[in-house]
């Protein structure tokens, strides 16, 4: 990654990082319901991940996946319109703050049922090589997704039919409320799984997006050539709480105190400083994504609520929803 | 092809036809490859269409009805084999949360074109975790389309218009009609989803059947007939679309009505098909609704004791007999 990709993922992560304080404001003022589930902290992983990707791979994410939806080609106005409930929302304001998609830029799906989506991704990249093109499917997933059995059979599944699939942990440290530590028979959930599949598992700092972009980019050049899948272990933080109703009270001052002194935002401002760019040039960046975000927040608020008659539209394929004569 | 085919060759036949006329129809699941599937229902697709469309997976039921689902979203039509109907509880995370619920909670943004294909139903002595008629779990989840067809023939159009449908269908092929025979249907023979079929006309009474049920409730009619009544028998095919309006108009004709149900009372079909008729038909009725349903225990092993659990053909004569009484 050189300077100029380095600009444009710090600024894509300055939105991400706008767009979810954006978020937790609106929650907080009432015009998001429901609860959110938010990334903040995590935002290097789904940019750097992103920049090692073409325009036709495939995205699978997990409820917390704003940064996923912003980093695959969502923008911030549809995203908060969705948490919004607005007709303009990203689903139309049928998905929520957990479901964001968009499937015109190849981002799947943000899935609630933890790791529930990994054997979709396996089965988006078997549909890649059935149609003999070189896409790649790249499921993101928390810590805690590792102990789940959809996690072990999917390993399995991609690694016997050797498929272009990447699985890429965002490891926050904490399932929920719970370290991950205390409920793992292993130090890196995802990392230390692969090798009883026979397939590489790596660590990186999650934090630092162009650590993550080398990774994933490597990865999936293996992958593209037919060498199969691979695990990628992220380690990262999470600014905010599980979701809106934890405060993260469990988490050692210390341990916050260290993993915000090491922020993705900042590690990149740092990297781009020792790579010549000017301070000025970083504020720039860093006033666009104030822009999008603002107005993002204003056209969402000015939004319409969706259409009643939505709410029996879009279950079957003809659009509507009727189940018998 | 055969005058006369067995129900079992027709799975195959049906998954064999769509798979010649659409290269994106593509099967997965346990032993369905060399083996030839474990109820031989997938005879001959391997050798056909090689290892490239019929994909052997390990015994993985969420990998395979997962990956189904991401090879769906991104333009293949998968045809997915969960080998008995009760292994759907160990993937049923799919089949109720995420297949059918992603096109609406993406407002319509990707569609999910797929068939799971599962052994369903009791009579072969499995006990009670290889032998549960199932159709009522699917039933309880809005988004899936659920087929189950009772005659070769009607496996054929049904599975090919479950494999061209671009929603997701559950389809459910019966165990115990695996070896019956019946007509081969005609080249490009379709049965579109969500019409029932009469088929036995009657004046007295209606009996709606699923599966094996309709064989059975055709066996009844005739037990039947000999007392002087004469049962209209309706074969649904499927639960989703449900074919209510057929229903109404033979109830209209008999104003009687008998469901014959192999899933248990408790929460089976039959209530949903009841509910309709006494909401939309209820003027139509000369005499209360029956459901025979199967018993509220799981399946026992004994045939002595599984004959107690599901219908037979004299649980539904007894009953109509009542009916008839009323």
């Amino acid at each position: 990654m050189d300077a100029a990709g380095l600009l444009t993922a710090y600024e894509r992560m300055a939105v991400i990082r706008r767009t979810e304080k954006a978020a937790h404001d609106l929650f907080l003022q009432g015009l998001v319901k429901g609860t959110t589930h938010l990334a903040a902290g995590q935002e290097a992983v789904a940019v750097g991940a992103s920049a090692a990707l073409r325009p036709d791979d495939y995205v699978f994410a997990t409820y917390r996946g704003h940064h996923h939806a912003l980093a695959r080609g969502a923008t911030p106005q549809e995203c908060l319109a969705e948490l919004m409930s607005r007709a303009t929302g990203l689903c139309k304001a049928k998905g929520g703050s957990m479901h964001l998609t968009k499937a015109a830029t190849g981002m799947l799906g943000s899935y609630a049922i933890v790791g529930s989506h990994l054997p979709m991704a396996v089965g988006a990249a078997w549909s890649a090589r059935l149609r003999g093109t070189d896409q790649l499917a790249v499921a993101f997933f928390g810590d805690g997704a590792t102990n789940i059995g959809a996690f072990h059979e999917s390993l399995n599944l991609a690694a016997v039919w050797k498929l272009p699939v990447l699985f890429v942990c965002e490891n926050n440290l904490y399932m929920e409320y719970t370290p991950i530590a205390d409920v793992t028979a292993v130090p890196r959930p995802a990392a230390d799984r692969a090798p009883a599949y026979g397939i590489p598992g790596e660590v990186v700092d999650g934090n630092d997006v162009m650590a993550v972009e080398e990774a994933v980019e490597r990865l999936a050049r293996r992958a593209r050539g037919g060498d199969g899948p691979a695990v990628l272990e992220a380690a990262t933080y999470r600014h905010f709480g599980h979701s809106r109703a934890d405060p993260a009270a469990y988490r050692p001052a210390e341990e916050v105190e260290r993993w915000l002194a090491h922020d993705p935002l900042d590690l990149a401002r740092g990297r781009l400083a020792e790579l010549g760019v000017a301070e000025a040039t970083v504020a720039e960046a860093d006033d666009r994504a104030r822009a999008v975000v603002e107005r993002a927040v204003e056209a969402a608020k000015a939004a319409p609520p969706p259409e009643p008659r939505e709410a029996l539209a879009d279950v079957w394929a003809d659009g509507g929803a009727a189940w018998r004569t | 092809m055969a005058d006369v085919i067995t129900y079992r060759e027709a799975v195959a036949e049906g998954i064999a036809r769509e798979m010649r006329r659409d290269t994106s129809v593509v099967c997965l699941g346990e032993d369905i490859g060399a083996a030839g599937g474990v109820f031989k229902t997938t005879t001959g697709l391997h050798e056909e269409f090689g290892p490239e469309r019929v994909w052997d997976t390990p015994i993985s039921e969420q990998a395979i009805v997962g990956a189904a689902m991401g090879a769906a979203m991104t333009g293949r039509r998968p045809v997915a084999e969960i080998m008995f109907s009760d292994f759907l509880a160990c993937c049923w995370d799919y089949l109720a949360n995420e297949i059918p619920k992603v096109r609406y909670m993406t407002g319509g943004q990707v569609t999910v074109p797929l068939v799971v294909r599962t052994a369903n139903g009791g009579g072969l002595g499995f006990g009670a975790q290889h032998s549960q008629a199932t159709e009522n779990w699917a039933l309880t989840v809005p988004g899936l389309k659920i087929a189950a067809p009772a005659t070769p023939a009607d496996v054929v159009g049904m599975m090919a218009a479950a494999i061209r449908s671009d929603d997701p269908v559950v389809f459910f092929e019966h165990k115990a009609l695996l070896a019956t025979k019946g007509a081969a249907p005609p080249p490009g023979h379709v049965v579109e989803l969500g019409r029932a079929c009469v088929v036995r006309p009657g004046d007295d009474v209606t009996l709606v059947a699923l599966a094996s049920m309709v064989p059975l409730a055709l066996k009844a009619a005739e037990v039947l007939s000999g007392e002087g009544i004469e049962a209209e028998v309706v074969d649904l095919r499927c639960l989703v679309p449900l074919d209510a309006a057929t229903v109404l108009a033979s109830v209209c004709t008999t104003s009687r009505l008998v469901t014959v149900e192999e899933n248990p009372y408790q929460g089976g079909w039959g209530a949903t098909v009841v509910s309709i008729v006494a909401d939309e038909g209820f003027g139509l009725l000369d005499a209360p609704v029956r459901r025979v349903a199967a018993e509220c225990v799981p399946l026992p092993f004994a045939d002595a004791l599984e004959e107690q659990v599901i219908p037979t053909v004299d649980k539904v004569v007894m009953e109509v007999l009542r009916l008839a009484a009323y």
